[in-house]
C-alpha cells in the first residue's frame, strides 16, 4: 500500500494549497478589520473602533439579519422541491431534452432574471394586489435559480442509486412514503445537505436579483455593494469578519451536538 | 406513476412556470420589437435588433468570454476534484465539517473578497511587496487588470460549485469498489482513471456546468479585477439592459446566450444518456 | 302635542344627525387633509453615505415624516429599477442630470411647482441655467461640480493641463494612469480634446473618439470609478481622471495631489433630486427637498462629501479651513457654466453603448 500513501500525501498537500488560496483573501479582510488606519497602505496599530463602529450601524445589521432570513427560508423551499425534482427526474424521465431542462435557470442571465422578475412583481403583485415587493419577492426570485442547482446536486448521488434496497422495504410490507422517509432520504441525506449548503450559499451572497427585487429593505449583498462607493471601508472588513466567526461558531457548534448525538 | 409524477416535478416545473418562463419570457419577446426614443418598448414588430446580433463586435466578446471561461472551468476542475476526493474521503464524521471548511470563505461577501484580491494583486500591493522584499523581484508584476486576474477571480468565486456535486457524487461510491480494484493488482492511477472517474462523471459534468455558465455570464469580476479593459459577454448585456436602455437588443443578445447555452447542455445530457444506455447494453 | 313622543323621536333625530355629522367630519378631513402640514413617510433612493449623518435624523425629528433610504450604487441601477416598475416604488430619486433628464422624457418626473419649494430661492443663480433642465421644472440640483485631472503633482514632472495628457501620457505615466468607466465620463476626455460636445451624436465624430480611446486604452492601467484616488494615494498611478469632490478625498489623505480642468474644458455634472409622478405623498417629498435647500442643511452635505452645492449661502457656511485644504470647493457658479451638462442621449444612447463597447472589448 506504499504507493498509497504516496498519493495520499500529494493529496493532502493539493488540499492545504487550495485552502491556503481559498482563505489568503479572508486573512486580508480580517486583518485590515484589526488595522486601525483601515487602509491596506500602512498598518497603523491594532484597534477595534471598526467593530464597535459596525454595532452602532443598525442599517449594517439589519440587513445582515434579513440575508440570514432569506438564505434560509430559500434554503429549506429550494431544498425540498429541487429533492423532489431530482427524484422525479431520475425516476419519470427518460427524454435528455427534459432532462437538461433543469438547467435553464442556470443559463438565463443574471440581470435578465432580475428585470424580468421587477416587471412582473411591479404588474402582479404592485399593480394588481398591491402588495409592496420586500423580503418575500427576493425569497421567490431566489428559490428559482436554488432549485435547478438543488436538483443537480442531489441527482448526482442518485444516479445508479440501488433501488433494490428500496425494493426490499417495500417487499417487507412499507409503504411507499415510509420507504422514502427511512431508506431513500438517509441515503441520499449527503447530497441533499451539499445541495442546501449550495443554496444557501449562493442566495446569501446574491446581489443583482435581490437589489432588483427587494422594494426598499436592504439585504446584505446590496448594503454592501452600496457601501463600496469609495472602496471597501474598514467597517466592512470588520462585518465580514463577524460573518466569518458566526459561521465557523455555528459549524463548531453543530459539529459537537451531532457528536453528542452518536 | 402519474400522481408520483406530478407531486415530485409539480412543485418545481410550477415554481419555474410563474416565476421564470412567464417574466422572462416577456422579457425574450421584446426581441422583436422597438426600442422607444427614451427608452422602454414600443410594439412595432422588427427585425433589426437580430440583424444587429450578428456584428463581428458581439462575436469578438463572445469568444473571448468563451476562451475565458474554458480556462476557467479546466482550472477549477483540476483543483477542484482532487479536493473533493480528498474530503470525500475522509473518515466519516470529518467529511461535513471539512467540506463546511472549504465553503465558509463564501459566506463573506463575494465582493469583499474581490476587494481584497486587489489588495493582494496590486502593483503596491501585499503579493508584490512580499516577493520584492524576498528578493525575488525587482519589478512588480502584472498580476492585476488582465486576463490572469479575471480568470483568477472566476476561479476563486467559482470553486465550490465545482467542489460541491463532485463530493456528492465521489462520496456515494463504496470504498470497497477501490479497494477491490486494488487488490485486483490495479495501482491507484489505473484505479482512478478505469473505476471512480467513470462513475463520479456525473457529479464532474455537474461541476464544470456549475463553473462554466456563470463564469460565461459574470460581469462583475472583469469590471473589478480586469479593470473594465476587457469585457466579457455578462458585461455586454448589461449594458444593453443598464447603459443602453435598449431591452430589444438586450433581449436578442440574452437569446443567443441562452440558445447556445442550452444547446450545449443538451449535448451533454444526450451524451450521458448515451454512455449510460452503452453501459447497460454493454 | 303629545310631549312625550316628540320628545322620543326629537332624542332619535338629533342622536342621528349627531353620528352623521361625527361620520361627514371624520369623511370630510379624511378626504381634504391640511394641504400644508406633510406627513407619513416616504421612500427616497440615493447613493450610500450621501446624506450627512444626521439630515433624515433631525427632518423626522422636525416635520414627523418618516424617510426611508433605499441605496443604490449606480444611476444605471436605480435607473433600470425604475424601468422595469414602471417608475414606481419611490417618492424621490437622486440621479446625476442625464438620467434626471431621462426620467423626464419618459414622463415620470413631477412637474415641480417652486411655490412648495419655500427656500428655492437659496438655489445660485447659474442652477437656473443648466442645459438639461433649465429652470428646474423636474429636478432641483443637490450638488454640483466638474470633472478634471488629479495627479501627484510630487511624482509628475510638469504639469498636467490637457486631456491629452491623459490620452497620450508621456513615458513616465504609462500604465499609471487610470481613467472614469462609466460610458458618458470614459469618452469625455477624448471628446473634449477634439473639441466636440459631451452629448455628441454625430457618429463619425464618435468614431473619431472611439479610435483615440482604443490607443489609449494601450497605457491605461484600469478604468476605475471608485478607488482611483486611493491609487493615487498609494502611487499604483500618478495621474486620473476624477471628478472635482472624489480628487478631494485623495488630498485628504496625501497634500501633494492636485486637481486641474483641462484647457479644453470639460463638463458640469450636476447629482439632482427627482419628485416621481407616481408618488403618493408629495407633500412630504416638497418638504424633505426644501429641507435640503436650507443653507445650514447643505453645508452639513458639503463638509460630508466635499462636493459643492449649488447653494452660495451654504458655501459661504464651510468653514475657511476646509476651502483652504480643498480649492475646487471655491469654484464659483459662473466658473462651473463653462463646463457643459451631460444631456440625455434619447435615441443614440445604443450608439453610445455600441462604442463603449467596442473600445472596451478585449484584443
Amino acid at each position: 500500500m506504499r504507493s498509497w500513501a504516496w498519493g495520499r500525501r500529494l493529496l493532502r498537500a493539493e488540499f492545504g494549497l487550495v485552502v491556503a488560496f481559498l482563505y489568503l483573501p479572508i486573512v486580508v479582510v480580517v486583518g485590515l478589520s484589526f488595522n486601525a488606519s483601515g487602509q491596506p497602505t500602512a498598518w497603523t496599530g491594532f484597534s477595534l473602533d471598526w467593530y464597535a463602529s459596525v454595532l452602532a450601524n443598525d442599517a449594517l445589521l439589519q440587513a445582515f439579519r434579513n440575508t440570514l432570513i432569506v438564505g434560509s427560508v430559500t434554503t429549506v423551499i429550494a431544498t425540498v422541491i429541487g429533492t423532489l425534482l431530482a427524484l422525479g427526474l431520475e425516476r419519470t424521465v427518460r427524454s435528455s431534452l427534459l432532462d437538461s431542462l433543469v438547467f435553464v435557470p442556470m443559463i438565463v442571465p443574471d440581470i435578465v432574471l432580475a428585470i424580468a422578475l421587477l416587471s412582473f412583481y411591479n404588474l402582479v403583485f404592485a399593480g394588481l394586489l398591491h402588495l409592496e415587493l420586500g423580503l418575500w419577492t427576493v425569497i421567490l426570485s431566489h428559490v428559482v435559480f436554488d432549485i435547478a442547482f438543488v436538483a443537480v446536486v442531489v441527482r448526482t448521488r442518485l444516479r445508479n442509486f440501488d433501488r433494490s434496497i428500496e425494493e426490499a422495504s417495500l417487499d417487507l410490507g412499507a409503504n411507499e412514503r415510509r420507504t422514502f422517509f427511512n431508506i431513500t432520504l438517509p441515503a441520499i441525506a449527503p447530497g441533499v445537505i451539499a445541495g442546501g449548503l449550495l443554496a444557501f450559499t449562493l442566495s446569501f451572497d446574491e446581489f443583482i436579483i435581490a437589489f432588483f427585487t427587494k422594494g426598499t429593505v436592504e439585504t446584505f449583498p446590496t448594503q454592501v455593494y452600496s457601501m463600496i462607493r469609495f472602496g471597501v471601508t474598514p467597517e466592512v472588513n470588520a462585518i465580514a469578519t463577524v460573518v466569518l466567526l458566526i459561521s465557523i461558531t455555528l459549524v463548531l457548534v453543530s459539529q459537537r451536538l451531532r457528536e453528542a448525538d452518536v | 406513476m402519474k400522481r408520483r409524477r406530478l407531486l415530485l416535478l409539480g412543485p418545481a416545473l410550477g415554481w419555474w412556470a410563474v416565476f421564470l418562463v412567464v417574466p422572462v419570457g416577456l422579457v425574450i419577446a421584446y426581441s422583436v420589437f422597438q426600442r422607444g426614443t427614451y427608452g422602454g418598448v414600443v410594439p412595432t414588430f422588427t427585425l433589426d435588433n437580430l440583424v444587429r446580433a450578428f456584428d463581428p463586435l458581439y462575436l469578438r466578446v463572445f469568444l473571448f468570454s468563451l476562451r475565458v471561461a474554458v480556462i476557467t472551468t479546466v482550472i477549477a476542475l483540476v483543483i477542484g476534484y482532487p479536493t473533493a476526493y480528498l474530503i470525500a474521503t475522509l473518515p466519516r464524521r470529518w467529511r461535513t465539517p471539512v467540506l463546511v471548511l472549504v465553503i465558509l470563505p463564501f459566506w463573506t461577501s463575494l465582493l469583499i473578497r474581490t476587494y481584497a484580491w486587489i489588495v493582494l494583486l496590486n502593483g503596491e500591493g501585499l503579493i508584490n511587496h512580499g516577493l520584492e522584499s524576498l528578493g525575488l523581484i525587482r519589478v512588480p508584476l502584472p498580476l492585476l487588470y488582465n486576463e490572469f486576474a479575471i480568470v483568477l477571480g472566476l476561479v476563486y468565486g467559482y470553486l465550490p460549485l465545482m467542489i460541491l456535486p463532485i463530493y456528492s457524487s465521489i462520496e456515494r461510491l463504496q470504498p470497497e469498489l477501490r479497494e477491490a480494484s486494488a487488490d485486483l493488482g490495479g495501482n491507484p492511477l489505473r484505479t482512478f482513471l478505469r473505476v471512480t472517474l467513470p462513475l463520479t462523471l456525473p457529479g464532474l459534468a455537474a461541476g464544470c456546468i456549475f463553473v462554466f455558465v456563470p463564469s460565461l455570464g459574470n460581469f462583475i469580476v472583469p469590471d473589478l479585477l480586469g479593470g473594465g479593459l476587457s469585457i466579457m459577454v455578462g458585461n455586454l448585456i448589461q449594458a444593453q439592459f443598464l447603459k443602453a436602455r435598449d431591452w430589444p437588443f438586450g433581449a436578442v443578445l440574452s437569446l443567443a446566450l441562452i440558445a447556445m447555452m442550452g444547446a450545449l447542455l443538451f449535448v451533454q445530457a444526450w451524451l450521458q444518456d448515451r454512455d449510460r444506455r452503452q453501459a447497460i447494453d454493454a | 302635542m303629545n310631549i312625550r313622543r316628540t320628545h322620543g323621536t326629537g332624542r332619535r333625530a338629533l342622536a342621528l344627525l349627531g353620528v352623521l355629522a361625527l361620520i361627514v367630519a371624520a369623511c370630510g378631513s379624511a378626504a381634504s387633509p391640511t394641504p400644508e402640514k406633510p406627513s407619513g413617510k416616504i421612500v427616497v433612493s440615493n447613493w450610500d453615505l450621501y446624506f450627512p449623518e444626521d439630515l433624515i435624523k433631525n427632518f423626522t425629528a422636525e416635520t414627523g415624516v418618516e424617510v426611508e433610504w433605499s441605496k443604490h450604487t449606480t444611476n444605471e441601477d436605480i435607473v433600470g429599477k425604475l424601468d422595469a416598475s414602471n417608475g414606481n416604488g419611490f417618492d424621490i430619486v437622486f440621479v446625476s442630470a442625464p438620467f434626471a433628464e431621462g426620467l423626464n422624457n419618459r414622463g415620470w418626473a413631477e412637474a415641480l411647482d417652486h411655490g412648495k419649494l419655500a427656500n428655492v430661492g437659496n438655489l445660485a443663480p447659474e442652477a437656473d441655467k443648466l442645459g438639461y433642465d433649465v429652470g428646474n421644472k423636474f429636478s432641483v440640483p443637490y450638488t454640483w461640480g466638474t470633472t478634471g485631472l488629479c495627479y501627484r503633482s510630487d511624482l509628475v514632472t510638469g504639469t498636467p493641463s490637457s486631456w491629452n495628457d491623459l490620452l497620450k501620457p508621456s513615458a513616465q505615466l504609462d500604465k499609471k494612469i487610470t481613467a472614469l468607466a462609466t460610458d458618458r465620463w470614459l469618452m469625455l476626455p477624448a471628446l473634449k480634446s477634439l473639441g466636440y460636445s459631451v452629448n455628441e451624436t454625430d457618429e463619425a465624430k464618435l468614431n473619431q473618439a472611439r479610435d483615440l480611446l482604443i490607443e489609449a486604452k494601450k497605457h491605461l492601467l484600469a478604468y476605475d470609478d471608485t478607488t482611483f484616488y486611493s491609487k493615487l494615494v498609494s502611487g499604483e498611478a500618478l495621474l486620473v481622471e476624477a471628478w472635482d469632490g472624489w480628487c478631494n478625498y485623495g488630498i485628504t489623505d496625501n497634500a501633494d495631489i492636485k486637481f486641474v480642468i483641462p484647457s479644453e474644458g470639460s463638463d458640469l455634472w450636476s447629482d439632482t433630486m427627482v419628485i416621481l409622478k407616481s408618488s403618493k405623498n408629495k407633500a412630504a417629498a416638497y418638504a424633505f427637498i426644501d429641507y435640503i435647500l436650507r443653507p445650514e442643511v447643505a453645508k452639513t452635505v458639503v463638509d460630508l462629501t466635499l462636493y459643492k452645492v449649488p447653494n452660495p449661502k451654504a458655501m459661504a457656511l464651510v468653514d475657511a479651513a476646509t476651502l483652504a485644504a480643498y480649492p475646487n470647493l471655491a469654484m464659483t457658479g459662473a466658473e462651473l457654466l463653462k463646463g457643459e451638462p451631460e444631456r440625455d442621449l434619447g435615441a443614440a444612447a445604443p450608439t453610445w453603448a455600441r462604442i463603449v463597447a467596442e473600445i472596451t472589448a478585449g484584443q
